[in-house]
């Protein structure tokens, strides 16, 4: 287990390292900052001055260095909109974005887990045939479309729900759920045929044939066994509904850090674009490292990999 | 839907066997495809409408019309047959605008798959063919890779270059290459190991050769699969980009940006939005629909 911790730690490190400079680069490399910044108004020397001023005439390899050093110790240093310093602004909206992230997680996997178990239990009867039917209708709704939509009906028809921020766990009934929907497909194909693969091997037939219970070999035998592959893709659905928050926020004017970087990229405020998107990576890549450590942890036969 | 149990009977084993078996089987077994024909009719449709745009749209999709603004659909209080989908916020004529919103979505979709196939292909056959150091280092690309969040990328790059039709799609395929070559990755690791494999190394046969010729046939159904799956992702991420404004730029009519741009009527006009987001879901899901059709009837063990 060790060997194993130490290994898949290196390569977290390694991808952790490559993102952070792919993320600086990629801004970098995609147009001139200077200009960008300048507007199409901006004059020859004005566009020099903002050069100098923000550092950018130094070799690239430096200004890497000096942001990545900075932002390793939680400073990404100021807004060029806002008078505060980049990682206030993370500090101020990250909550809204975990928060909307564990809740469509929570749904996904509440609505995805029973839904894959009851349709690996009876294949091919109507129960399967909905849950799979929803699975491919779910994953053809754009979550922004289905954002609007809830909107309308719940929002302005019905008034039942608010519609935008994200002051109340009301306002988080709507959004978490159209995360959270369209992550449910992947969740529930993967419990089903996990469920399908362990229903057929042997130690289930023996535990039948002792005589045990139906539930007691259903929950104890087959789902623990079922649901490790879930493990994984919930966490890596995490990172995911991170990134989907740019959208859905947008969509229910929420503040967190997606609808701060699409603003922060509409404006072309790019310490906080950079910042956001380093958090973003670095979520994703330490969330597959607890994933892999989870998985090895409940099934010995990765480990021995 | 055909469950997975049933058509592995009916079909077994590997893409191989595919390969093998007659053309005239392979058609027989597609028409018997329920979901198979549905989605490939819907798409036939919506292709041949993308198509044949400037011949069936009733107006111009540029045409403005600032009497004629928000008319209701045809099937709404108000509606009538001058503009069956009623016009826009700008009165240009919202079935035209459809019609040709088909050909940026399916635009957008092809062409990035394909791009995105060919660098993923790429890697994936590599690192399965060759695995070792090649293989840990194409894993590790792919790494870095699934740790940057696409939509964030695609948004401030595309928000740098400036949105269009080339640009949108020249971004994501650079980054939606990821799916290929994991499924690329693993059934080359699967074919290498065949005979077959093995019999054209033995006999001396180059390495580009034995994976043209040997390799790349055999994995060509895993290939168009997740090209397919590919084609819908595609989709709903100009929809998404374009929606947020940075994807591809008015007046073109893309069936996101037309969402965006209904957003204010979202009110009183809630068609508006629901038309064009209706048309993409039916594209979306008639293309899954075809992706697992293809899966089934290639290889239906591989289904999950």
């Amino acid at each position: 287990m060790l060997k194993y911790t130490l290994h898949k730690l290196l390569v977290a490190v390694l991808v952790a390292v490559t993102v952070s400079f792919v993320a600086f680069m990629l801004l970098r490399l995609s147009g001139d900052l200077a200009t960008a910044i300048g507007g199409e108004s901006a004059r020859g020397e004005d566009i020099e001055r903002i050069r100098t001023q923000l550092g950018l005439d130094r070799p690239v390899l430096t200004q890497y260095w000096d942001w990545a050093s900075r932002a390793a110790s939680g400073d990404f240093g100021r807004s060029y909109y806002y008078p505060e310093p980049v990682w206030t602004l993370l500090e101020e909206r990250l909550p809204v974005t975990l928060r909307l992230a564990c809740w469509g997680l929570v749904i996904s996997l509440v609505i995805g887990v029973p839904l894959g178990v009851l349709a690996a239990l009876r294949p091919n009867t109507l129960i399967d045939r909905v849950a799979m039917t929803l699975a491919v209708l779910g994953q053809a709704l754009p979550t922004f479309w289905l954002g609007l939509l809830l909107i309308i009906l719940f929002g302005l028809l019905l008034r039942w729900l608010p519609i935008s921020g994200a002051d109340t766990w009301m306002h988080y009934i709507l959004p978490s759920f159209v995360l959270g929907y369209y992550s449910t497909p992947a969740v529930m194909r993967l419990t089903r045929s996990g469920m399908l693969e362990v229903l057929a091997t042997d130690y289930i037939r023996t535990a039948y044939s002792k005589g045990l219970p139906h539930r007691t070999v259903l929950f104890k035998h087959a789902l623990r066994n079922a649901v490790i592959p879930v493990v994984a893709l919930a966490s890596v659905q995490f990172g995911l509904m991170l990134s989907g928050s740019v959208v859905i926020e947008t969509v229910f004017a929420m503040q967190g850090i997606g609808q701060l970087a699409w603003e922060s990229i509409s404006r072309q405020d790019f310490p906080v674009v950079q910042a956001v998107l380093l958090l973003v990576s670095m979520f994703y890549v330490w969330l597959t490292f607890a994933s892999d450590l989870i998985n090895a942890w409940l099934d010995p036969r990765i480990r021995a990999g | 839907m055909n469950s997975p149990l049933s058509t592995a009977s009916t079909v077994s084993t590997a893409d191989v066997e595919v390969a093998v078996a007659t053309p005239g089987g392979a058609s027989r077994r597609m028409l018997q495809h329920k979901s198979f024909v549905i989605a490939g009719t819907i798409l036939a449709v919506i292709v041949l409408m993308a198509l044949a745009a400037p011949l069936i749209a009733p107006y111009d999709p540029y045409d403005q019309d600032l009497n004629n603004r928000l008319v209701a659909p045809v099937f709404m209080e108000g509606g009538s047959w001058a503009h069956p989908l009623g016009t826009d916020g700008l009165g240009r004529d919202y079935l035209s605008r459809v019609i040709y919103g088909a050909r940026v979505s399916l635009m957008i979709g092809l062409l990035t798959a394909l791009l995105s196939g060919l660098i993923g292909a790429v890697l994936g056959i590599t690192a399965g063919y060759f695995g070792g150091r090649v293989d840990a280092f194409i894993c590790y690309v792919l790494a870095v890779r699934l740790s940057m969040p696409v939509v964030l990328v695609a948004l401030a790059v595309v928000s740098l270059i400036g949105g269009s039709l080339v640009v949108v799609i020249t971004v994501l395929g650079l980054l939606l290459w990821d799916r290929y070559a994991v499924v690329l990755r693993s059934a080359t690791q699967q074919v290498r190991a065949l005979d077959f494999v093995v019999a054209a190394q033995a006999v001396g046969a180059s390495t580009p050769r034995i994976i043209l010729t040997e390799v790349l046939p055999n994995v060509m159904s895993s290939l168009i699969v997740v090209a397919t799956f590919e084609v819908a992702h595609a989709i709903l991420l100009e929809a998404a980009l374009s929606f947020l404004g940075l994807g591809v730029q008015p007046p073109l009519p893309s069936w996101g940006l037309m969402i965006a741009e209904g957003r204010q009527h979202l009110l009183f006009e809630p068609w508006v939005i629901v038309i064009p987001g209706l048309a993409l879901s039916v594209l979306v899901l008639s293309v899954n629909m075809l992706g697992d059709g293809i899966r089934d009837l290639a290889a239906p063990e591989n289904r999950n």
